[in-house]
């Protein structure tokens, strides 16, 4: 008993000085970048442009995140595969929409419709690929150990990756770029790329629309009983199977259009652009709080603020030098920090003892 | 013809054999009542006539056709309801959506809005938390509100697993009256319950469950004078 108890003191104090000795750290950067520095730092320019380019990145990721915290909410699996829904929409509507109606003139003459199409077709096709492989590799597991499908979902992955890098090559293939959107616009005196401008609103269309789906209708209400119990949501007459098929559509659907977006912001698409968004997003969903819909658009905006924001801030400040080729570290040092100390995330539940 | 013949049925949960060759009938504007001990077979019961458990072997009978292929969710909208063990409210839903689930496969939106209004009459304390999360509802509010949800569909049969399990006895007497009252109304009922006394009270019929089989079936009031029941469960003796 008394062995129990000196136990977890020790792990606590072990987590209290690592905690610490973290909130040290980035103070100590962030205050020899801000006011030790001499020469070389950032005017405030410079950082408000960090800033929205964390935003937008974010808001990418956040997207992206919904799909993987929409599908934990119903199956209490992480979907592995979830960055090559995002992949295949993506490069599918490149090569055989973007590409062809920018070099007709098309997409420069009708920019708003052209884009229109060509986000619905990489939705359409992230919709045909995540159901495919709800049907045909997670269905058939649904009562095998939690496991089993976590292992099937990175096959999956897999799969879908060499399945498109047959189909397209694994050449980085060009997003066409729009005309209309060269350049800057000035809002309220702050220069801002076009392209972030319009990822930023379009997510936002897009994030809050998806709450109106999941929290004012029928089919959203659905979701979220058959997330709760799904015994007792078939005993309402709902189908639970359809129900789980609609909540891989839905977030895949959005996985898509994130797609293009990233298209529009990176300029090349290739077979294994799903990865690192994906594991980025997974991350951001985490950060949030997994199963939490505000979690996951909370999480992906802080963790494109974090990317954005952090290496010139305190990694630079400890004299890190390339400080900026780092921010896939800080992404990772986040999920794991956030999967020692805080596995709920922001706003969730614990990752871990959901599935009471 | 009865509205629902179950004939022999054999359930199983892995190996374990949890009925073994249950038979009952219900007719049309019954309450019958299945009483038995804990772990006699029940839940399973009402878990195989509604569709949550494909029993390996023998027949259930709606409305004289079968229905034991038939999955849970395709058999709300033939007319079968279950307010199941332990309330299962959707603790995240507010009163309202759980209500609304209910009438998942209807759409006739002004024949719901009638029905929710029912189930406000029914019970006023519902209305009053409309907006709240069902989560913190306390046991009796859920127990009002597992039955409201059911009653939503419209059911011709109301399956119900222990409603009056954990309340206080106020509520256990409100909880009858209710079943009671639902019957008079139309809705046929298929009560499951450890109080037995209550439950042969108010029911037309009675069915005895042990270890998966069907001990006893008689008429209520003759089940209510039967020497084993009155010892094994009224506590006469
Ligand atoms: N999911 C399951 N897996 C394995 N065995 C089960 C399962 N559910 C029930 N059983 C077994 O089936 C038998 C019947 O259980 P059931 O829940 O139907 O009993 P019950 O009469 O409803 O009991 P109680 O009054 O305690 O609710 C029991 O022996 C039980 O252990
Ligand atoms: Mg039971």
């Amino acid at each position: 008993m008394s062995q129990r108890f000196k136990d977890i003191d020790y792990i606590g104090v072990v987590l209290w000085l690592f905690r610490t000795a973290i909130v040290v750290v980035v103070l100590w950067g962030t205050i020899s970048k801000l006011f030790l520095e001499q020469g070389n730092a950032y005017t405030t320019i410079d950082w408000i442009d960090f800033l929205i380019a964390g935003l937008s990145q974010g808001s990418l990721y956040a997207l992206i995140a919904l799909g993987y915290t929409l599908v934990y909410g119903v199956l209490f699996m992480i979907n592995f595969a979830h960055g090559e829904f995002f992949m295949s929409g993506t490069m599918t509507a490149t090569i055989f929409v973007a590409l062809p109606l920018s070099s007709s003139g098309f997409l420069d003459a009708n920019p708003i419709l052209g884009m229109l199409i060509i986000i619905i077709v990489a939705m359409l096709v992230s919709v045909g690929v995540a159901l495919l492989t709800e049907r045909v590799a997670y269905r058939p597991l649904r009562r095998a150990p939690r496991l089993v499908p976590l292992i099937t979902a990175i096959g999956a992955s897999f799969f879908w990756q060499y399945f498109f890098r047959g189909l397209y090559g694994s050449t980085l293939i060009p997003f066409p770029e729009l005309q209309v959107l060269v350049g800057k616009w000035t809002v309220f005196g702050i220069e801002i790329l076009k392209t972030r401008a319009v990822v930023m609103v379009a997510s936002v269309i897009m994030l809050i629309g998806l709450y109106i789906f999941i929290m004012r209708t029928k089919t959203g209400t659905a979701i979220r009983a058959v997330a709760e119990d799904k015994d007792i949501a078939a005993l309402m007459g709902i189908d639970v199977d359809r129900t789980i098929s609609i909540t891989f559509a839905t977030g895949a659907a959005m996985a898509g259009a994130a797609g293009i977006l990233y298209g529009m912001v990176f300029r090349q698409v290739h077979f294994f652009m799903g990865f690192v968004p994906g594991i980025k997003a997974f991350t951001a969903a985490v950060l949030g709080g997994i199963g939490s819909i505000p979690g996951a658009a909370l999480g992906g905006l802080f963790l494109g603020l974090i990317e954005a924001v952090g290496p010139p801030l305190f990694l630079e400040g400890l004299g890190i030098p390339g400080a900026h080729q780092l921010k896939d570290v800080i992404a990772f040092t986040m999920l794991v920090l956030v999967l020692i100390f805080r596995p709920q995330g922001i706003v969730g539940e614990r990752l871990a003892e959901k599935k009471a | 013809m009865a509205l629902l013949e179950v004939n022999d049925i054999h359930t199983y949960y892995g190996n374990i054999h949890a009925l073994k060759g249950i038979s009952l009938t219900v007719e049309k504007g019954e309450i019958v009542s299945l009483i038995g001990g804990n772990g006699a077979g029940k839940t399973t019961t009402l878990r195989t006539i509604s569709g949550l458990i494909t029993p390996r072997s023998g027949g259930v009978a709606f409305d004289g056709a079968d229905i034991s292929q038939y999955r849970a969710h395709q058999l709300v909208s033939k007319g079968i309801a279950m307010v199941p063990e332990g309330r299962g409210v959707f603790a995240r839903l507010s009163v309202t959506e759980n209500l609304n689930m209910g009438a998942y496969h209807r759409n006739d939106k002004d024949g719901i809005a009638e029905d929710l209004e029912k189930v406000f009459q029914i019970f006023p304390r519902l209305k009053e938390r409309r907006t709240q999360v069902a989560g913190t509802l306390s046991g009796g509010e859920q127990q009002m509100l597992a039955t409201g949800r059911a009653l939503m569909s419209r059911p011709d049969l109301l399956l119900m697993d222990e409603p009056s399990m954990g309340l206080a006895p106020v509520l256990v007497e409100a909880t009858f009256e209710t079943i009671e009252t639902i019957n008079k109304e139309g809705t046929t009922i298929l009560l499951v319950e450890q109080n037995a006394h209550m439950a042969l009270q108010v029911a037309d019929r009675g069915y005895v469950l042990q270890t998966g089989e069907i001990v006893l079936s008689n008429t209520a009031k003759e089940l209510q004078r039967d020497p084993t029941v009155q010892k094994a469960y009224l506590g006469i003796e």
